[in-house]
């Protein structure tokens, strides 16, 4: 589904990725590793097309697209959804306008039929029970105001109402205390299928442990520098990340 | 200035008074006060850019064009009322097309009680007295070039009174139609056609005189639209008086004509304990320009401005805002918000003064101001002047652009770019309005806004 290769890309003129090559299977969850600085962050924003960000060398494709030709609005609709570390707060946006404006503005891409307000305040229930939400939270501008652990909690509601094909979790465990990572946890497994892939950027084994991965990369200085299965992040949870620096001579001025 | 320096605009409107049979002439005062604006206006012509309330607003090119001297069927001319209609606003209703009076498109009868609601050009058949002192008012400063062509050549308008304590629950509607003069506009007039002035171009002026009793309330709706495109230029003064404890709620919603030029100068007097609560959003014209002078003249007098103006195209909308806190423990909060795009200019002035002895004041004003093109302007300027003790003043201005982060977070979800700006921006806007207690005229306002924003 998602094929990443060889990519290359730079921030204000620096390199962060140097060489990512990384393939996502319908129905696979792969974790994303690696201390700060690695270019975790990066490669969220690049494949979501954020600015900013300058595609250097390599390519990355999804069900046979190229993702990086594509304005972030078209990669949305194409099924790649991102959850922001940081969810923006935004003033005078309702949440369920927003929610609706967007799931209809996917539809129209998509040549779909937009649903109407009944159908979609439908759906908005049956999301909203399996997420444990409540509506409260839809009455209120997008994240203004929210926890921390709201935000992140609207952040899978969202996802949960879209049904993207590709997931991608950046940090979304960051800031969270035990309980609202529980929660959050439940909802992304309550949305695992068969059909779904999922990409978790993480800096802590912690969020694994909820959410059970079926690949553990770890992404260190630009490239992915170790693969495995779930036991990789016990490892590393263990010796830390020198000892990937420690396998790579050549890393060990970069890790953190 | 000498005759031979006149400007066509000048000279158009000498022409215009020369012709004109003004309701009213033949009232010795009347005339006489007439007489002195228009003279004082051809003195000193249209002011330039050196006079400081003026700094941001050219009028050169106004100052070249020429206006016919009203319009002579706006008194039968056809016009919709659907162009008129308002969601939440069905009271009385005074209709002027043009500037003159229609009784068959306005509805007076059945006024509540304490309500005397009236056309200027009827007031001053009867006793005109009690109009004396507005009317003759002088306009000394350079800047109030418009105020003396509205003095000189306005005979009509509204002369709205509410008797002490009368409550009046339904807004008052105010329509002022610009309508096309010559048959029926094009559907899309060519822009080369809307550039250059033509014998169809009016001028028209409207005068109003609103005095709320002791204890009184009102709500007003001022409202600018057009039937059919025209560049008519449009002028209005407005009296507005408050006395002790009154209460006053005015929405002006300015919709008019992409071409036309239309110049307000509102003046708004609080007594003891009165208050108001202006609302105002300029969507429309080509050049606008509103003067609103509010003097805070009894103690524990409020007044509250809430303001947006969305501009596009070439448009030119100034707003200059005086507050004058004269009284005890009076308190003024102002919110403004402009939008910008393409290469249209905005400008906003906020001054606020705190007179000596005016202690206790509280005074507050926001500016902020979204520019969606590199090639539009906004001129923001809030002057807090205070001479007084124990004053709480707070001002702010800003002028930028719409958030990145905002916009990319709602194309990640799959907005495109014109609707995610679209949206952000009426976000912006429509907070403005938030405490607007008429649900069905602010959801009103809310559309006419989306409807002016760039949108897919």
């Amino acid at each position: 589904m998602l094929k990443i290769e060889n990519l290359h890309a730079r921030v204000e003129g620096k390199d962060i990725l140097k060489g990512l090559t990384l393939t996502v299977n319908p129905g696979e969850v792969h974790a994303i590793m690696g201390p700060n600085g690695a270019g975790k962050s990066t490669l969220g924003n690049v494949l979501s097309g954020r600015d900013g960000y300058e595609v250097t060398a390599g390519s990355v494709t999804f069900n046979g697209v190229d993702l990086l030709a594509l304005e972030p609005e078209e990669r949305a609709a194409a099924g790649v959804f991102l959850a922001f570390q940081y969810p923006v707060e935004i003033p005078g946006v309702n949440n369920t306008y927003f929610l609706r404006a967007a799931l209809n503005a996917q539809r129209r891409q998509r040549g779909e039929k937009e649903l109407d307000s009944m159908q979609f305040l439908k759906l908005v229930r049956e999301k909203l029970k399996i997420m444990q939400i409540s509506d409260e939270l839809l009455h209120r501008a997008v994240n203004e105001g929210f926890s921390g652990g709201e935000k992140k909690r609207n952040e899978i509601f969202q996802m949960a109402v879209l049904e993207p094909k590709l997931a991608i979790l950046d940090e979304t465990d960051s800031g969270l205390d035990i309980d609202a990572l529980k929660q959050v946890a439940q909802g992304v497994n309550a949305l695992r299928s068969a059909e779904r892939g999922f990409l978790v950027i993480t800096h802590y084994q912690r969020l694994l442990d909820y959410i059970e991965p079926d690949f553990v990369h770890v992404l260190a200085d630009g490239r992915i520098v170790e693969s495995g299965d779930k036991t990789l992040a016990l490892k590393l949870e263990e010796h830390g990340y020198a000892w990937v620096a420690d396998k790579d001579p050549a890393l060990s001025g970069a890790s953190a | 200035m000498s005759e031979a320096q006149r400007t066509p605009f000048v000279e158009s409107l000498l022409e215009a008074a020369a012709q004109a049979e003004l309701p009213g002439s033949g009232i010795g005062w009347l005339d006489a006060a007439r007489r002195e604006n228009l003279d004082a206006f051809v003195t000193a012509g249209l002011p330039d850019t050196r006079v400081e309330a003026w700094k941001y607003t050219a009028l050169r090119a106004l100052g070249q064009r020429r206006f016919a001297p009203g319009d002579e069927q706006a008194a039968t001319r056809a016009v919709d009322a659907a162009t008129f209609m308002l969601p939440g606003v069905d009271g009385p209703a005074l209709v002027f097309v043009n500037g003159v009076f229609r009784a068959d498109l306005s509805r007076v009868d059945a006024l509540p009680t304490g309500l005397s609601l009236q056309p200027l050009s009827q007031a001053l058949k009867g006793d005109a007295e009690p109009l004396r002192f507005a009317l003759s008012r002088h306009y000394r400063e350079g800047g109030d070039a418009f105020a003396r062509l509205n003095a000189a050549l306005s005979g009509d308008g509204v002369v709205l009174r509410v008797a002490p304590n009368a409550k009046v629950a339904q807004p008052v509607h105010l329509v002022f139609v610009g309508a096309a003069a010559e048959g029926a506009a094009p559907a899309h007039p060519a822009p080369a056609a809307l550039a250059h002035p033509c014998a169809s171009d009016l001028a028209w002026h409207v005068r109003h005189i609103v005095e709320l009793g002791e204890g009184a309330e009102l709500s007003l709706v001022e409202h600018h639209v057009a039937s059919g495109e025209q560049q008519h230029l449009g002028t209005q003064v407005t009296d507005i008086v408050l006395r002790k404890g009154a209460r006053l709620r005015q929405v002006t919603l300015q919709n008019a004509s992409a071409g036309s030029t239309l110049v307000r100068h509102d003046s708004v007097q609080l007594d003891e304990d009165a208050q108001a609560t202006l609302y105002v959003l300029e969507l429309g014209g080509a050049l606008v320009r509103h003067d609103l002078h509010a003097t805070l003249a009894g103690d524990r007098s409020r007044l509250e401005t809430r303001g947006v103006f969305v501009l596009n195209g070439r448009q030119h909308v100034d707003t200059q805002m005086a507050i004058r806190h004269q009284a005890l423990n009076t308190a003024s909060d102002s919110v403004w918000r402009g939008v910008a795009d393409q290469r249209s200019r905005g400008v906003f002035r906020g001054a606020i003064v705190v007179a000596e002895g005016a202690d206790g004041s509280d005074a507050s004003l926001s500016s902020k101001n979204l520019l969606l093109s590199g090639q539009a302007e906004i001129d923001t300027k809030p002057e807090l002047e205070i001479y007084a003790d124990e004053v709480k003043a707070a001002h702010g201005a800003t002028v930028g652009q719409l958030d990145e982060r905002s916009l990319f977070y709602l194309r990640s979800r799959g907005i495109p770019l014109v609707e995610a700006r679209a949206m952000l921006t009426a976000a912006f806007c429509r907070a403005v309005f938030a405490s607007l207690d008429n649900d069905a005229l602010r959801e009103h306002l809310d559309h006419q806004l989306m409807a002016h924003l760039p949108s897919a």
